[in-house]
């Protein structure tokens, strides 16, 4: 087996679940409505004083992608786990964790991207500055993929589960932490004309960390909810 | 004595974290003894019926 | 010792020596904990900023570095349980959780109490007590999974596999916190920071420490000997255990 055929193995699942969701692509618009609806939620419970607003957006529009993410999360394999297609993709000659990786890659491109692409959107609403708005996409995009990466662990744990969907929270949420105090961070301090050096890096290390680590744990917990 | 009691002050604090830890730990050893009971009581009457 | 760590892993030995241990272990933790008490609230002077209020760091502490301890604990024994498939060893990470999870609330309830004549509010978001609920937060999850998963032995897994991306995590966690807290700290805490430790005041401390360890000892062969019972009904030697209740 060459470097090249597992390659083009990584390429196909990715191929093949943007396809599927393609198919389906109705479902891909309901985490986005989510995540604009949670963000609006918020002026109208605080107030609309813009200074209070430009102040907690960048906080308010982080968890709401967490939430977000979240919510999209249990769908990286939970079709894939239904229909079988899964326990086919154990039995590839590829290592798991690489396809685990591209089913991750997928899933990020279909819920993460929309994210970052409707966030400014969402920023011009709580009046961010737009040297600010690039920071906090900068953000969004180190951060979301290792919301993805570290998600797909805690849905391999519980898709074999009949109500994996309040726990999967409880699992995942945690994990989370850092990644939301760094990239919120991050844009608070660009909106105070601070640097950001720092957080930046910090977000780059933890995304490499999880691009190398996550899909490991990924694919042993898969392998045990196929029993 | 009532000024061992009394805790400077911080009678409340100090008195109530000991209480609740005092609480949470016999609740830690006496929930798993009473548990350990009932396991072996409800399998000997399980092994009493399959006997007869 | 690796003869004596089999043998100590069968279900049967395991089932009588612990049996035999707790008595001792039982009375070792109550000499502890009177010397511990007595030295805490008696004979340690009282601190020279915090007055009384300070002998809350003789649950607080302990209970704190135990909660931290336990998780360690159960990640690399479900570790280990996960790679050589040893049952007790998955045992004893499980039958861990709940015991941890108790520290955990314990730290966090007497750190609110120990907060409220310091800092004047019951919560602080300081670092360490954030670190503390984080990691409340992560027990939950391992104990909602284990609890979610009906095969015990799956369900020791797939803990086992949380525990251990938690360990990996908890250094991250904590060290972004550490951060955060420091970005948006008031100067409240700093005289909270470190209290000029005395030798009177810190021996207490470190008996206490040992004391909830073995706490934890007991806990932990009383929950795993129930966790055994549970997945061995039906076994040999639980059927001679029977004979002699």
């Amino acid at each position: 087996m060459t470097s090249h055929s597992l390659f083009s193995a990584f390429l196909s699942v990715v191929r093949r679940d943007l396809l599927l969701a393609y198919r389906h692509r109705s479902e891909l618009v309901n985490p986005l409505a989510f995540f604009v609806m949670v963000v609006s939620m918020f002026p109208l419970a605080v107030g609309a004083d813009v200074e209070l607003l430009r102040r907690i957006a960048p906080g308010v529009i982080w968890v709401a992608a967490l939430l977000a993410s979240l919510l999209s999360m249990d769908a990286i394999f939970r079709s894939d786990f239904e229909d079988g297609s899964l326990e086919l993709m154990v039995m590839t000659p590829h290592p798991l964790s690489v396809l685990v990786l591209a089913k991750v890659v997928a899933h990020w491109l279909l819920s993460g991207m929309p994210l970052l692409l409707i966030t400014p959107l969402l920023a011009l609403m709580f009046d961010i500055d737009v040297d600010v708005i690039w920071v906090l996409l900068l953000t969004l995009l180190l951060g979301t993929p290792v919301l993805s990466l570290i998600g797909a662990i805690a849905v391999a744990l519980t898709v074999g589960l009949r109500k994996g969907g309040v726990l999967l929270a409880i699992l995942v949420l945690p994990l989370y932490v850092p990644v939301l105090i760094f990239a919120s961070a991050a844009v608070d301090s660009a909106a105070s004309g601070l640097p950001i050096s720092g957080q930046l890096y910090m977000m780059s290390a933890i995304l490499f960390l999880a691009i190398t680590l996550t899909p490991w744990p990924t694919a042993a917990a898969l392998k045990m909810s196929l029993g | 004595m009532s000024e061992f009691l009394h805790m400077g002050g911080y009678a409340l604090y100090v008195w109530s974290s000991y209480g609740i830890a005092f609480l949470i730990m016999l609740f830690g050893i006496f929930k798993p003894l009473i548990l350990h009971k009932q396991q072996l009581r409800e399998l000997k009457l399980k092994r009493q019926r399959e006997k007869r | 010792m690796m003869k004596f760590l089999h043998k100590f892993s069968s279900p049967p030995y395991f089932y009588s020596i612990s049996g035999r241990m707790l008595p001792w272990l039982t009375a070792l933790f109550l000499v502890l904990l009177a010397y511990g008490l007595y030295g805490g609230l008696v004979t340690a002077p009282a601190d020279y900023q915090q007055g009384d209020s300070f002998r809350i760091i003789y649950v607080h502490v302990p209970a704190a570095w135990m909660s931290m301890f336990i998780y360690m604990v159960m990640a690399v024994s479900g570790g280990i349980g996960l790679i050589w498939r040893i049952k007790l060893a998955e045992i004893v990470s499980i039958s861990s959780a709940p015991i941890g999870a108790s520290f955990t609330l314990l730290a966090l309830v007497t750190g609110s109490l120990w907060g409220k004549p310091m800092w004047g509010t019951w919560w602080v978001w300081d670092a360490r007590l954030t670190s503390e609920l984080i990691l409340f937060f992560l027990y939950l999850g391992v104990i909602g999974l284990y609890n979610a998963i009906e095969d015990n032995r799956t369900a020791s897994r797939a803990v086992a596999i949380l525990a251990l991306v938690g360990v990996v995590n908890i250094p991250i966690i904590h060290y972004s916190v550490e951060w955060w807290s420091s970005l948006h700290q008031g100067p409240t805490v700093t005289k909270f920071a470190k209290p000029s430790i005395h030798i009177d005041m810190l021996i207490p401390l470190l008996v206490m420490a040992v004391a909830f360890k073995i706490y934890y000892a007991i806990a932990l062969l009383l929950r795993c000997r129930n966790e055994l019972v549970q997945r061995e009904q039906g076994s040999r030697w639980l059927d001679e255990v029977l004979e002699k209740v």
